[in-house]
């Protein structure tokens, strides 16, 4: 079982080795944490300034600039959980099922923020604050599939097993990805239909697309930094009774 | 790959597989609750409930909005552009309530076929443009009829 088959493995391996991703992670936090902020700085000005106002909504729809990327992350991570946690039950690198439950309370946070800044638009817009669309119905769900995961990993003290069972939950709940995806191409909807994955161009103007775009990517960097300090702290508590970790505070102390 | 590892990606591919085909059935049985709305031709040719409040959607139709009353009752033409539907309501529309938009009203017919709307949601669409961007395009697409 713990004899590497093939050299790809043995590198994916190598790379998921606790102490390596440990001191890795430590060099590439101060760099990800610029980017971040240039990013983000650049969405926003870009966004709130630069961008005109909506020919329909003024100044409302700004708030795309929080909803959509919200939104999109909350399906990423989603992926992202499942797809580790897969790797973490079929090959059982200890890393993988870190990185699972550690993206579990961002993804939550991010569904949770699409469902309040899409409900605060709603309500000048729409007229209502919530209405059991497709679409919002199957983003309420992912909230509580991404709660399941929570409650699941915390209801178990066996770390390892905790995470073999939140993944198969992980791997069941994928589903509903392509549901809330397509939501609004399969039923009839309140939530408008994609504006930017459309294949013909985007029915967005270019000048609001972009500040759009810097803001995704600021996301996915947020996540990304976020995603890391959790499975630092999750690797740490796991792993405090091994020689690596030990020696680390040693030398910390000195 | 080690037969035990195959073996356990073999039983995750087959749980997605599953789950998807099960899910699958369920969306397909549950298809008529899922939509949200009904259209104006499903109102036309009775496929809508007769007696209870059902939603309707559709764009409502350039200049049939009108204010009959001294109120607050205003009454439109919906359409999917095939049938019309006539729609009447009393209270505050929504901001992005205007002709040539889609909306979606909840309520119920009376006896001569018009719908009477406890309330009124603008249904946005999914364009977004600078009002000069939308100005040229009318234009645009004006000079096109006129040639």
């Amino acid at each position: 079982m713990l004899l590497i088959p093939d050299s790809v493995v043995r590198f994916f391996h190598r790379m998921a080795s606790p102490p390596h991703f440990y001191a890795f992670t430590e060099r590439l936090m101060p760099w990800l944490v610029i980017i971040f902020l240039f990013l983000t700085g650049a969405g926003l000005y870009g966004g709130l300034y630069l961008a005109p106002p909506d020919y329909q909504q003024g100044d409302s729809y700004r708030i795309i600039y929080i909803h959509v990327p919200s939104a999109w992350m909350s399906l990423f991570i989603y992926v992202v959980m499942a797809v580790a946690g897969a790797i973490g039950l079929v090959w059982r690198i200890k890393l993988a099922e870190i990185v699972a439950i550690s993206s579990a309370p961002v993804g939550a946070s991010f569904t949770f923020i699409a469902l309040v800044t899409g409900s605060l638009w709603g309500k000048p817009m729409w007229g209502t604050w919530w209405v059991w669309d497709a679409r919002l119905t199957s983003e309420l769900i992912l909230l509580f599939l991404y709660l399941g995961v929570i409650g699941l990993y915390g209801a178990i003290d066996d770390k390892r097993v905790a995470s073999k069972a939140v993944a198969i939950l992980a791997i069941v709940g994928v589903v509903n990805i392509p549901i809330i995806h397509y939501s609004v191409e399969w039923w009839n909807t309140l939530h408008q239909g994609p504006t930017v994955s459309k294949l013909d161009k985007p029915s967005i103007h270019v000048s609001m697309l972009i500040p759009l775009l810097l803001m995704a990517l600021a996301f996915n960097v947020y996540y990304l930094i976020a995603l890391i300090q959790r499975a630092r702290v999750e690797l740490l508590q796991r792993e405090r009774n091994s020689q690596w970790v030990k020696t680390m505070v040693m030398e910390n102390k000195q | 790959m080690k037969p035990a590892r195959k073996q356990r990606l073999i039983l995750i591919a087959l749980m997605i597989i599953g789950a998807g085909i099960a899910t699958g059935f369920a969306l397909k049985s549950f298809n008529d609750n899922l939509m949200y709305f009904f259209s104006t031709t499903d109102v036309v040719e009775g496929k809508a409930p007769k007696d209870t409040l059902f939603r309707l959607g559709g764009m409502v139709i350039k200049g049939s909005v009108e204010r009959p009353g001294d109120g607050m009752m205003v009454r439109f033409k919906l359409t999917d552009f095939s049938k019309d539907v006539t729609v009447e309501y009393t209270g505050i529309l929504p901001d992005l309530f205007r002709e040539g938009q889609g909306i979606v009203a909840h309520g119920k017919l009376n006896q001569q076929d018009v719908f009477i709307a406890e309330e009124v949601l603008a249904k946005h669409d999914e364009n977004y443009m600078p009002p000069e961007v939308k100005g040229s395009l009318k234009k645009q697409t004006v000079s096109a009829i006129q040639k």
